[in-house]
């Protein structure tokens, strides 16, 4: 068995992990990060709209400050976030910005003079200060006061995540792709690293380590249709989930973007409305000014989907083979803006769809698009209930998104959390003493040798992993999608319940060896299901509306019994439930609970939010 | 009448004693809007689960799914059935190290080629959180992410002919890399620097002129212009060492 000691080891090489992987390098650890697949691979890279960050440089964005970031960040994530955090991020943004272009990020800069900028399918002039020339520009996008997204044509996540590679390769951070994590090796109080399975060879090896972080993204993958990469499918999460100590927050908020591609899901960005595209219906009219006066097309995604569902529900959705859709209209914005700064979403429309957005309509539908909840940390990127264990990026649930989160924000968080938790972790480490004890290492190796054999050899039954993990998808699109009740729900969670014992069953047809695609998907299904109960039951014991979570049944923000985050645990190993407590969203109000300004709804107030000065 | 597809699949696991390289076939009828990543996926869920190849984003964004697809790397993600003929033959891509079936590791191969060209700015500059950024012309940002939308994939190196005979060539992809750093005015390297890094048969000498590279280029990087743009620039900086100034 191959054993790898490393001061740092990290679970993901995206921008998440690798941003916090820099910071430790920079303090003097070594530092490895574990990835499915090559570094440059990992889904930030398919991020294409921007960064938030209020630099305040072009003109729609002049007089913007982190105070005006933070309070979108608020209100977008429905008072469900940890404000102490959105006030991290927010302040801290700018600065990130700058140090991505210190290390090359190509960002796309001002330039001086008038230009014309379209806004809800209307033609509108601004003009750029010459004083400005050359600093970072920025883009509009959902659910924001100023235009602040920061962004390097249609390639932001692609252009940041190549520096970031750029810079773990400069400075001696390695990455170990083909590599998938396991499980935690832990004692109950302490984690030591991991069992990971080697997708060159198949062969487990041990990863040592004095601070282990998960940051491998979200778990879009659980549901059937997903703008996520096929690698975003919890195998991060499943290890921690394990332990049975470490809680997952708020997994019930699941953001669905509003525009996904039909039939195959693939994002196109939120640039399309920010830079003037409109939504249209199958008589090919405008309905988002209708619902939202105010923001139309550019309220946030939340507020987007729901009314495009809602739309759909009253006949005016598009029929096709895949079931109905709505328009995105961009041919407007002309072919210029449309093959220079939209070209990704050009290449998209034409080489997946036959489309050409210049004079065809796209067709769209809200998808399963971020996972807001993950394995909740405290402010310092620490996970709850296992001393060395952080979490850090869509992985995790930190907490600046609450309900919903803003487009922008989280790509802007992968580096922003990545600096402030890598930070965190060098100064965990300073003087860290961390004792290994062979017989804890050795136990965990030799379980999953087990799990692995039982599986291959077929010891608990012969279901078939597709099969299971299809049912799974399917009752969740069903039972806790953009539209939620408590008949749905419950439903869903008995479904999801047989779905667990079938997974239970699960042996291969296949026989094992080497990199088997089989068996890397029986090793995780019963822990995707685990995660489907979290997201459902969840939801289910969350009676009230707020942000992406909407309940028909109670469609009002229930400040006064649901201002909390959940935590779900999944408590032993044989529960066919997760265990759900609860915290106060946030301990800290800067901002109290009030009205969005968008996304009417019905507000039940809390009795005493005491509103403290931070 | 939706076609029945005849899929020809090279197979090879390394890892069990028994394979042996050969070709396996598939039948599969078509779907409307299929494409390769869908095709792929129904062939491993329906008819065998042990069938190896990588995608990711599915969404010609990662470059994860670089094959030769009826003999010519390309993306399969992006690869449309409707564009094919009935009978569709997959192979790996060569060069890189065979994982198994058509999953091949080209990590190794890109990560050893960013020590090579020294992927990263070199500036001696430190970083001042309190400063405001340094100012750039658009244009040159732009010009810049022109040569960084490069995915990785591995398509050029595959379709080069000096990559098949020299595995220490960089390759359009490695080229390109120096390219983006040359005209980035962040990075202080000089063209001497850039001389000693590819001013030899393993870079921009190395390069037959075939340029099957931007043939197959799934991103339609400027590759052509790029190789012949460094061979000048390098070409007049070997003048000038050879001429002492």
């Amino acid at each position: 068995m191959q054993t790898i000691y490393t001061d740092v080891l990290v679970i993901g090489a995206g921008l998440a992990g690798e941003r916090a992987a820099i910071e430790a390098a920079q303090a003097g650890f070594s530092a490895i990060c574990l990835s499915l697949v090559p570094a440059r691979r990992s889904h930030s890279s398919a991020a294409m709209g921007g960064m938030q960050a209020s630099l305040g440089n072009c003109a729609k964005g002049d007089g913007d400050c982190p105070d005006v970031h933070f309070a979108d960040t608020v209100k977008g994530s429905d008072w469900g976030c940890d404000q102490e955090v959105a006030r991290l991020f927010a302040d801290r943004a700018p600065i990130e910005m700058r140090q991505l272009a210190h290390w090359g990020v190509p960002w796309n800069r001002v330039v001086p003079g008038k230009s014309m900028y379209f806004k809800g399918g209307k033609q509108f002039e601004k003009e750029e200060k010459e004083e400005n020339r050359g600093l970072i520009t920025a883009r509009d996008f959902g659910g924001t006061a100023k235009w602040r997204t920061c962004y390097v044509s249609d390639g932001t996540g692609h252009s940041v995540l190549f520096t970031v590679d750029n810079v773990c390769a400069k400075l001696g951070v390695e990455v170990h792709d083909k590599t998938e994590a396991i499980a935690l090796i832990h004692d109950g109080a302490t984690c030591f690293g991991c069992v990971a399975r080697c997708l060159r060879t198949g062969e487990l090896r041990v990863y040592l380590a004095k601070a282990t972080t998960i940051a491998s993204g979200g778990f879009g993958r659980i549901y059937p249709c997903t703008t996520n990469a096929v690698i975003c499918d919890g195998g991060g999460h499943i290890p921690a989930i394990n332990t049975g100590l470490v809680p997952m927050g708020n997994m019930e908020a699941v953001q669905f973007h509003p525009t996904g591609i039909v039939p195959t899901d693939i994002l196109v960005t939120e640039g399309c409305r920010g830079d003037g595209g409109t939504l249209l219906d199958v008589n090919e009219e405008r309905f988002m000014n209708i619902y939202e006066p105010e923001k139309q097309e550019l309220a946030s995604r939340d507020v987007v989907s729901r009314w495009m569902t809602h739309h759909i529900r009253e006949g005016k959705g598009v029929k096709s083979p895949y079931g109905e859709h709505l328009w995105l209209d961009i041919r407007h914005l002309g072919e210029k803006h449309i093959t220079g700064k939209l070209r990704e979403v050009y290449e998209i429309c034409t080489s997946f769809l036959g489309v050409d957005p210049i004079h065809q309509l796209i067709p769209v539908r809200p998808t399963q698009h971020y996972s807001m909840g993950g394995v909740r940390t405290d402010k310092t990127g620490h996970a709850y209930g296992v001393r060395g264990l952080f979490s850090v990026g869509e992985a995790a649930c930190w907490d600046m998104h609450g309900f919903n989160r803003l487009g922008g924000n989280s790509l802007a968080e992968t580096v922003v959390a990545g600096g402030i938790v890598g930070k965190k972790i060098a100064e965990f480490l300073q003087g860290a003493e961390v004792t290994f004890n062979s017989s804890v290492i050795d136990d965990e190796v030799k379980r999953q040798h087990e799990r692995i054999e039982n599986v291959i050899r077929c010891k608990a039954g012969t279901e078939n992993v597709y099969k299971v993990r299809q049912a799974m998808q399917q009752s969740l699109h069903k039972g806790a999608n953009i539209f939620r009740t408590d008949a749905g729900l419950t439903t869903c969670v008995a479904e999801l319940q047989e779905i667990l014992a079938r997974a239970r069953k699960v042996g291969l047809k296949s026989n094992g060896l080497g990199v088997n695609p089989e068996l890397s998907a029986a090793l995780k299904i019963e822990g995707q299901v685990k995660m489907a109960l979290m997201v459902a039951y969840g939801a289910l014991k969350r009676t009230e509306s707020r942000g992406s979570h909407n309940r028909e049944d109670f469609p009002a923000r229930n400040d006064r019994d649901w201002l909390t985050r959940t935590l779900a645990y999944w408590k032993k190993d044989t529960d066919d439930l997760p265990t759900l407590e609860y915290e106060p969203a946030t301990n800290v109000f800067h901002i109290p609970p009030g009205d969005r300004g968008y996304g009417k709804s019905e507000i039940i107030k809390a009795d005493t939010p005491a509103a403290t000065k931070g | 009448m939706a076609r029945a597809l005849k899929f020809n699949i090279f197979r090879y696991n390394p890892q069990d004693p028994e394979s042996t390289p050969h070709m396996e076939s598939f039948m599969l009828d078509e779907t409307d809007a299929m494409t390769l990543f869908i095709a792929l996926n129904r062939i491993r869920e329906e008819q065998d689960p042990s069938l190896q190849f990588d995608f990711c984003c599915r969404a010609g964004i990662c470059g994860s799914c670089g094959m030769v697809i009826n003999g010519r790397p390309g993306l399969a993600c992006h690869t449309k059935i409707k564009d094919l003929p009935e009978e569709i033959t997959l192979l790996p891509l060569p060069v890189f190290q065979l994982v198994g079936d058509l999953s091949v590791d080209t990590g190794s191969w890109f990560r050893e080629m960013y020590d090579t060209t020294e992927s990263w700015i070199h500036t001696k500059k430190a970083f001042d959180p309190a400063a405001q950024e340094e100012r750039m012309e658009n244009e040159v940002a732009e010009a810049i992410y022109e040569l960084d939308r490069c995915v990785e994939c591995g398509c050029c190196v595959a379709a080069c002919g000096t990559a098949r005979l020299r595995p220490d060539f960089l390759g359009a992809a490695g080229l390109n890399r120096v390219g983006r750093f040359l005209i980035d005015p962040r990075d202080e390297r000089t063209e001497q620097d850039y001389y000693e890094l590819i001013g030899n048969d393993m870079g921009i000498f190395g390069c037959m002129g075939l340029l099957a590279c931007e043939d197959v280029c799934p991103k339609h990087m400027p590759l052509q212009d790029q190789l012949g743009f460094l061979r000048r620039k390098m070409g007049i900086t070997a003048l000038k060492n050879f001429f002492g100034k």
